[in-house]
């Protein structure tokens, strides 16, 4: 799950990680209030979205206004805020057709002496969470990383113990920070990987994390995604999803025990296991076609499950054709031919719809499929269902 | 021989009053594996499957002499089930459960690094060598017994490669699961390595998928140090970056992670690999005539 700025910032504040004074504001008059509030001289109005890139990012509207914005004024900050609330902002992450800004941070601006990157994620080869540390602050991450990969400092630290502080020490001399802002460095640091696991993060990044003129170290952006897996545990966390920042299709599907991606192709996908789920879209992609999603129902599908992924996948305007790829195991083929006569009765399906079942019952399936009367194009084995859809779709 | 499991193994399950626990029990006894016994607490001195039910796992162990596990508890309790399995001393502990924690799963694979129990998983399906034991939720009639060992990220695709190396009259000698979580106890080096020792495995099917390093991490593992012929096939060649695909561990992200690096890197170690899913078999077929 992903959270906005704001919230990021409210959470890393109350864990004793220092981030700018701001307020978040939601209509262009309690926007210049915040600036008010904020000592009236100098401010920074972030647009708060999920996506990232919004700096540079710009209103599809009004391709002059970016995302983020220095304001010096009460009118400057009304100004910018209506150019800005309201309106689509584009970024480099959002695609082009953007996502809307319902609100925007207000922030006191800083001096900033340094510009440093700090990120946590969980790194499978030393199978726990370790410190990603870079000089290299406001820049991508990756780009550092593939073109000068010896300014990037990797700390693992154990959940319980968390960051020791001979390795803030260290960070500290590589990163060229001293006297007070080592020791400030070192609560930054120390409070943001003890986060991290206190809230089941799976990514924390502090892009730029910016040292002032006074040596102090502060989280001027701050991403924080979480660990779906372990949301059962963080009551407190479900009320910041935000659905307005998600794929209606893909909320859909995971309230249905589904899992869905929204891709751009014309070819529409139903398979069982992600595995599998995947080297279709792949196999479909091999023989010239495009999928138009990712569906996995998963191992142990009914007949209301089955039926909502074709609701899903037909509500995608761009869906030509269909095919559903099913190996049974558990699942038995009989099942989902029952399933998917069920879904096309009641969902009216009205597109070329191919099938390739395999494994438990397959006879019978394929029987139960045959017999139905139903216009179905059975394929014999997985690159013929490939063929046969990719044709149907042109 | 295999690896991993035989007709000697004496299993119980973990969560075996549930219902998937005590369906794939029901399957796993059918198959012929040898099932001993299962663990729910507060259920002991019941009977299930036949089977009886403790309310701890060194209890089962002690009283069946159970050496392997297969899990089905809910992810919240996933992490306890496997440390208190490594704790009684099982040899070899198969999570199925999907859904745990990644941070849960870095605290249980700092203990299983230092325990002498092997974890498969956790959210894969499990471990078989065919015609001998079977333990986790994959279809048993569609192996036969062979000389490939299969490795795997994924659940249905391995059931597809199987699927496709029967048909081609290529049995298997030990087919695993690894998992599709970012963290899982079992990796493709650590199998390989006891393929590499295990006489009856003539030749291994690898079924990757894009995330992480794995793939490119064996790929090393397999110029230096094995010398049986490998197929491989990598699901995911076509997803996009930053969008996770079903499993926690499939996910392209910061560029890294893709189809064609860890493809490429197989090739460079004389792996053939298969273009299609269509052809998981018959690339090994190509590779073991090689």
């Amino acid at each position: 799950m992903k959270i906005h700025e704001y919230q990021a910032k409210q959470i890393l504040s109350e864990a004793g990680v220092a981030v700018p004074r701001g307020i978040v504001a939601d209509t262009p008059t309690a926007v210049a209030n915040a600036f008010h509030e904020l000592g009236g001289k100098l401010a920074v109005i972030k647009a708060q979205i999920h996506a990232g890139g919004r700096g540079k990012g710009t209103i599809k509207e009004n391709p002059q206004q970016h995302g983020v914005q220095l304001v010096r004024t009460t009118e400057d900050a009304r100004r910018i805020a209506s150019n800005i609330l309201g309106h689509t902002l584009v970024t480099i992450q959002t695609g082009p057709e953007g996502q809307v800004v319902h609100r925007v941070l207000v922030e006191q601006g800083c001096e900033i002496a340094r510009e440093l990157y700090l990120g946590i994620v969980v790194d499978r080869a030393t199978a726990g969470p370790v410190l990603i540390a870079s000089s290299q602050g406001g820049m991508e991450i990756e780009k550092v990383a593939a073109e000068s990969p010896e300014l990037i400092f990797r700390e693992p630290f154990s959940p319980d113990a968390g960051l020791h502080s001979y390795q803030v020490r260290k960070l500290a001399q590589r990163l060229g920070l001293s006297g007070p802002s080592v020791r400030s460095a070192e609560k930054f640091m120390r409070s943001l990987c003890r986060v991290f696991v206190e809230r089941d993060c799976s990514l924390v990044e502090i892009n730029p994390l910016v040292v002032t003129s006074g040596g102090e170290l502060i989280a001027l952006d701050a991403k924080m995604n979480f660990d779906d897996n372990a949301l059962f545990r963080h009551p407190e966390l479900t009320g910041l999803r935000d659905l307005a920042e998600e794929e209606p299709a893909e909320i859909r599907a995971g309230e249905e025990g589904l899992s869905y991606v929204k891709l751009d192709g014309n070819i529409g996908c139903l398979v069982n296991g992600a595995g599998l789920a995947m080297s279709t879209m792949d196999l479909i992609k091999l023989h010239g076609g495009e999928p138009a999603n990712f569906l996995d129902v998963g191992g142990g599908a009914n007949v209301h499950q089955v039926t909502e992924a074709f609701r899903i996948l037909l509500d995608d305007r761009n869906v030509r054709a269909v095919l559903v790829n099913i190996f049974g195991g558990i699942m038995r083929c009989t099942t989902i031919a029952e399933a998917i006569l069920a879904a096309y009765k009641s969902v009216g399906l009205d597109l070329p719809l191919v099938v390739r079942l395999e494994g438990t019952e397959v006879e019978e399936g394929r029987r139960i499929l045959a017999s139905s009367g139903v216009d179905i194009i059975t394929a014999s084995d997985l690159t013929d269902a490939a063929k046969r859809v990719v044709a149907a779709a042109l | 021989m295999s690896i991993l499991v035989n007709q000697n193994t004496r299993l119980i399950c973990q969560g075996i009053t549930g219902k998937a626990g005590q369906f794939h029990t029901q399957q796993c006894i059918a198959y012929g594996t040898k099932v001993v016994g299962g663990v729910t607490p507060g259920k002991g001195g019941t009977t299930v499957e036949g089977v009886p039910v403790f309310d701890t796992v060194i209890e089962a162990v002690e009283k069946t002499g159970a050496d392997a596990t297969m899990i089905f508890v809910p992810p919240a309790f996933t992490a306890d089930a496997i440390l208190e399995a490594a704790d009684a001393g099982i040899r070899t502990i198969v999570a199925i459960t999907e859904g745990v924690p990644v941070l849960d799963m870095v605290r249980v694979d700092d203990v299983i690094r230092r325990s002498s129990s092997r974890l498969i998983g956790p959210n894969c399906p499990g471990v078989i060598t065919p015609e001998e034991c079977k333990i986790g939720i994959m279809p048993g009639y569609i192996h036969r017994r062979g000389p490939i060992g299969v490795i795997s990220r994924s659940g249905t695709l391995t059931y597809e490669a199987v699927w496709q190396l029967s048909g081609l009259g290529l049995g298997q000698s030990t087919c695993v699961g690894l998992g599709g979580d970012p963290i899982v106890g079992t990796s493709f080096i650590d199998l390989l390595r006891l393929y590499e020792e295990d006489p009856a495995t003539e030749g291994v099917l690898m079924i990757g998928e894009i995330g992480g390093s794995a793939e490119e991490e064996a790929a090393r593992f397999i110029s230096d140090h094995f010398s049986k012929p490998v197929a491989a096939f990598i699901a995911g060649r076509t997803a996009p970056p930053g969008k996770r695909m079903g499993h926690a561990g499939a996910i392209i992200s910061g560029g890294k992670g893709t189809a064609a690096e860890k493809i490429a890197a197989l090739e460079k170690a004389g792996i053939v690999v298969a273009e299609s899913p269509a052809d998981m078999g018959a690339a090994m077929q190509r590779a073991t005539r090689r």
